[in-house]
């Protein structure tokens, strides 16, 4: 179907494109005098300005006609091959979007025996493969570094995928369903119910889980704060709860920071971890899957080596 | 035929000859676009901006994002790969000015939408070696202040006039949609419109 509202669009393209070459032409043709012989002078056009300016009739110069010509020559051949006349789709049934799906497809001819092959294979193997693993390099650069960095260590608020500490479990299913449905980390803000003192109680006793230097006071009356507001996501014993993505807060890894500051903003505010998921970013992209096995497989291997 | 001493010789003619002879690219490449299905039908789902996102769309004009950042994903596998679907016609209907631009220093930003969280874009525009450390991006920092739209009602029925279909309960509610927010949530709720409704085959 015509992409166009109405009828008339295509004929008006095409006819005012036809009229302006057709009619260069004529024109260019109508006012091409003819070449001088040699030794011919042009003749002076009858009439001066500024009292004696004059001018030579001169012929258009011949290569400068050839190229116009071949200008109008050039126009037709590609409104025939290529679409320009309205409708019309050229001889070539070129299309922009036609040209595209080519290029993905001899793409998709490439790369689709290589990925088939890592298909074949579990996470863990792949993740042993150095084929795969910079495949999964280039992947990650692509999709990933942008929140956990070109080297995978994370960043404030975007964990770090080199260690062995995982939010949700670093298990290479674990780890492709994270990669593949995103995560919604939620960390309550607590400010108002618990109310200052308390958050700074709670705090440090927090603090001393991990062995941090504390205030033990506070940390003493924290703790029936922990248990009464935080143990249900993070365990009474603070080991944090995979299925959640509720932290460990008994180790030294700290997504937001482990200062006092940081862990009463934490505490007050909340927190609202979001890991997207990456079958919607990688879209209509080809190979979703393989590129997700890779991934997956690329990551799971970044926390193995050590 | 006439003689070109005719048209030399007549000034009025002679611009109303140019006049036409120049506007014959633009009237047969520009002219019939606004006639065309794909080109002023909008695509599934796209509706014009909230008041919050169009705030923060003027937000990113003014600090000139569009100088490094194109919208604009180009029908190539390279693109395609790195961005997402490339970009259709009907994604700018409710673009006014568009912001496709022509230079990337930068990512394109057509499918931005929802490929980062809300708190990566806060610490990203704060400063974006925070969370990229190659980046060379410059920092935002005074994004985070409170958003002042005075004339946001205006714009919309500016936009209005030329079919974005706000209606009265959508303009009387703009500003306090806007109450409350800072510079820095506006322009994030602009980023993470763009692009969500993209074809998804």
């Amino acid at each position: 179907m015509s992409d166009f509202t109405s009828g008339f669009w295509p004929l008006y393209i095409s006819l005012i494109t036809a009229v302006s070459i057709i009619g260069t032409w004529i024109f260019l043709r109508s006012h091409t005098t003819r070449k001088l012989a040699p030794g011919e002078k042009a003749e002076l056009i009858q009439h001066t300005w500024d009292g004696d300016l004059q001018d030579f009739d001169n012929p258009l110069p011949r290569w400068w006609l050839g190229l116009f010509y071949g200008t109008m020559i050039f126009s037709v051949g590609y409104l025939i091959l290529w679409p320009g006349m309205g409708n019309f789709e050229g001889v070539l049934g070129w299309s922009s979007r036609g040209e595209y799906e080519a290029e993905v497809k001899a793409a998709e001819a490439k790369f689709q025996p290589v990925y088939a092959g890592f298909m074949k294979q579990d996470i863990a193997t792949v993740a042993a493969n150095p084929e795969a693993r910079a495949i999964g390099k280039n992947l990650f650069l692509t999709y990933c570094s942008q929140c956990h960095g070109s080297d995978a260590a994370g960043a404030t608020g975007f964990p770090n995928l080199t260690d062995s500490d995982w939010l949700y479990g670093g298990d290479p299913a674990t780890i492709q369903a994270t990669l593949t449905n995103g995560r919604g980390g939620v960390m309550p803000a607590l400010g108002a119910a618990i109310g200052p003192e308390k958050t700074k109680d709670v705090a440090n006793y927090v603090m001393s889980l991990s062995g941090r230097k504390h205030d033990a006071t506070r940390a003493a009356s924290g703790q029936a704060v922990f248990a009464e507001n935080c143990a249900a996501c993070h365990t009474p014993a603070g080991t944090g709860m995979q299925a959640l993505g509720a932290p460990n807060l008994t180790d030294k890894i700290w997504l937001y920071g482990g200062s006092e500051a940081t862990i009463i903003e934490t505490i007050t505010k909340g927190r609202n971890g979001v890991m997207p998921a990456m079958a919607q970013t990688l879209g209509t992209t080809s190979n979703k899957d393989a590129k997700l096995h890779l991934l997956a497989a690329y990551v799971y291997g970044l926390s193995q080596k050590q | 035929m006439f003689s070109h001493e005719t048209i030399e010789k007549n000034l009025g003619l002679l611009i109303v000859l140019t006049i036409l002879v120049v506007s014959v690219g633009g009237l047969v490449q520009i002219v019939p676009l606004f006639f065309q299905t794909s080109t002023t039908t909008p695509v599934a789902g796209l509706k014009p901006y909230t008041a919050l996102q169009l705030s923060g769309r003027d937000i990113y004009i003014r600090e000139g994002c569009v100088g490094c950042h194109s919208q604009m994903v180009r029908p190539f596998r390279a693109e395609t790969e790195r961005y997402g679907h490339y970009s259709v016609a009907g994604e700018y209907v409710y673009d006014r000015p568009f912001l496709w631009g022509s230079k990337r220093t930068g990512p394109d930003l057509q499918r931005v939408g929802g490929r980062y969280s809300d708190a990566w874009h806060m610490a990203h525009l704060n400063n974006p070696r925070d969370v990229v450390p190659e980046s060379n991006m410059p920092a935002y920092p005074w994004l985070d202040r409170p958003l002042e739209d005075a004339s946001i009602q205006a714009k919309m029925r500016a936009l209005n006039a030329v079919g974005h279909g706000y209606t009265e309960q959508e303009i009387s509610e703009a500003p306090a949609a806007l109450e409350g927010k800072t510079e820095l949530e506006a322009v994030i709720a602009y980023l993470q419109s763009l692009g969500i409704h993209a074809p998804k085959t």
